[in-house]
């Protein structure tokens, strides 16, 4: 009786995702943002506002702005929901909300997966907006399907919903948060391709490159760009990124503790 | 030092033997060893930073680095199937900000009991527990626009879904009000005697400990006594819990002499 042994129980067999406690995340999350509007507005504004200012930035070269703008309409989805999404678990983490529902027969996997709808179906509509605006009123020239781009621009979406998840637990308070946004999407803005193609970079930096996720998001909105159907290349590199996202998505929920000091 | 005077009635709620939590490099709970009786109101009492919200975390099964044995409701803390019997309240309202009262409360059901068909049902524990909690009038205000009494009564109805077996209430009654705060402890005996749940409720405020039917005492990450309110002021010769707590205190400094110096 008297023998000490760790009264912590054993982990439960790993759950497969509830539909309908991930649809109430998702819908919970979305009303939650409901409730501040000027958050959507600056989640669906600004990227076409930037596509804009880019437009006439280089109106004497046309080549430039068709560059760019592709590169952009996959980067944006990718910056803005890492923002969301690294504040908003920070808060969920701080709040003690995830705190009660770790003790609440709530799978991580519902959570993610819950944050991941609400935030995909967000981009969605953020680079439905932004790709229409580029493609019919600033004359970006596209040769491939738009839907490929939108299938990017999702995909791109998803993998910064999980790197937010992720380096939120990394930060104990919003500032901190905020911080990671330089530390860790600047490096990959610098070495994507946006600039300078990535073979013109010193040799060492385009191997960095090379294992950078947000290269192929770049890479696959140039291939749509350039080609009329799906590339071998286009499909690996949504399938690099896709793959990351799914990485750092798994890696985010090792982050969720249900027990913590 | 301990008092074993009372017979542990058949398989308690909580039963811990030689708990202990270490966090950093402090050991917050020295090898604990209580229960928790089935169907009561028990006490939670002493001085802030004496290890009641740990103890209460290790009974959730959210605090980490626990060992000894903890059995809640006949499973170890923290097992799986004991995430729909209980209900936790932290000391820090748990709520969203920016969700109203009922979408907060919403939102909650659905985790606890998810489902189309459980719709019906959802919407009435949710109406039930806003009465619970005496919220009617505020059920579409956001939470981030309520007082802070407020916000934890709603933190305390999102516990209250539901029908769990077992409340764990840290501090509930903290700046609440005198009335509100009679209302909530009629509130938990109503809990205990007709729905038969356990309430392990936490406080430094003495006087609430009058309502208990059960006392653990607790100072500096030890139990200093496991009784009820009146064994405890009989057995002390005091006149209210709180100088039977002082005794008990001087009792164990006497005692053990260099306690609280070991920290």
């Amino acid at each position: 009786m008297s023998t000490t042994h760790p009264a912590t129980s054993a982990p439960a067999a790993p759950r497969a995702l509830n539909l309908s406690r991930t649809t109430a995340t998702a819908a919970r999350v979305l009303r939650q943002l409901r409730h501040d509007p000027r958050t959507i507005a600056l989640m669906l504004l600004v990227p076409c506002l930037m596509l804009l200012l880019l437009r006439y930035v280089f109106d004497g070269s046309a080549r430039v702005f068709d560059n760019i703008g592709a590169s952009l309409l996959g980067i944006f989805p990718l910056i803005t929901m890492f923002l969301v999404t690294s504040i908003a678990t920070l808060r969920e983490r701080t709040s003690g909300t995830l705190e009660r529902l770790l003790a609440m027969p709530l799978g991580k996997g519902d959570l993610i997966a819950g944050y991941a709808l609400a935030f995909g179906t967000l981009a969605v509509i953020q680079s439905a907006l932004a790709t229409g605006l580029a493609l019919w009123f600033l004359g970006l020239d596209v040769i491939g399907s738009p839907w490929l781009l939108l299938l990017v621009a999702l995909l791109d979406a998803l993998l910064g919903t999980a790197l937010g998840l992720f380096v939120s637990a990394f930060a104990a308070s919003e500032f901190q948060a905020v911080q990671f946004m330089p530390a860790v999407i600047f490096p990959q803005l610098l070495l994507c391709g946006l600039f300078t193609p990535r073979e013109n970079m010193h040799p060492v930096l385009e191997t960095i490159s090379d294992a950078l996720p947000m290269s192929y998001a770049v890479d696959g909105m140039n291939e749509v760009m350039r080609h009329t159907d799906m590339t071998t290349a286009f499909v690996r590199d949504t399938a690099i990124v896709a793959g990351c996202a799914v990485l750092v998505l798994a890696l985010g929920a090792a982050t969720l503790k249900r027990r913590t000091v | 030092m301990m008092n074993y005077s009372f017979r542990p009635p058949e398989e308690p709620a909580v039963r811990a033997q030689g708990l202990t939590v270490v966090r950093g490099p402090r050991t917050v709970l020295r090898g604990l060893d209580f229960t928790v009786p089935r169907g009561q109101v028990t006490g939670l009492l002493g001085p802030s930073g004496c290890g009641k919200s740990t103890l209460m975390r290790a009974v959730v099964g959210t605090q980490a680095k626990v060992s000894g044995t903890l059995d809640v409701l006949g499973s170890p803390a923290g097992h799986p199937t004991l995430r729909t019997r209980i209900g936790y309240v932290t000391q820090a309202p748990s709520i969203y900000d920016d969700l109203s009262v009922r979408q907060n409360l919403d939102y909650f059901a659905a985790i606890a009991d998810p489902g189309r068909a459980a719709a019906g049902r959802r919407h009435k524990n949710v109406t039930r527990a806003i009465a619970d909690v005496d919220l009617t009038t505020h059920t579409d205000v956001l939470a981030g626009s309520l007082s802070g009494g407020q916000r934890s009564r709603v933190s305390l109805a999102v516990a209250l879904l539901g029908t769990p077996e077992l409340l764990v209430l840290d501090e509930p009654t903290v700046g609440l009000d005198p009335v509100l705060r009679r209302d909530l402890w009629q509130l938990f005996h109503t809990i205990a005697a007709e729905r038969g749940a356990t309430l392990l409720i936490s406080s430094h405020v003495m006087d609430e400990a009058e309502r208990c039917h059960r006392l653990l005492l607790m100072r500096a990450g030890e139990i200093l006594a496991d009784d009820t309110p009146d064994a405890l002021r009989t057995r002390t010769g005091s006149e209210t819990v709180e100088d039977a707590f002082l005794h008990l205190v001087d009792e164990a400094t006497a005692a053990g002499g260099t306690k609280e110096s070991t920290r």
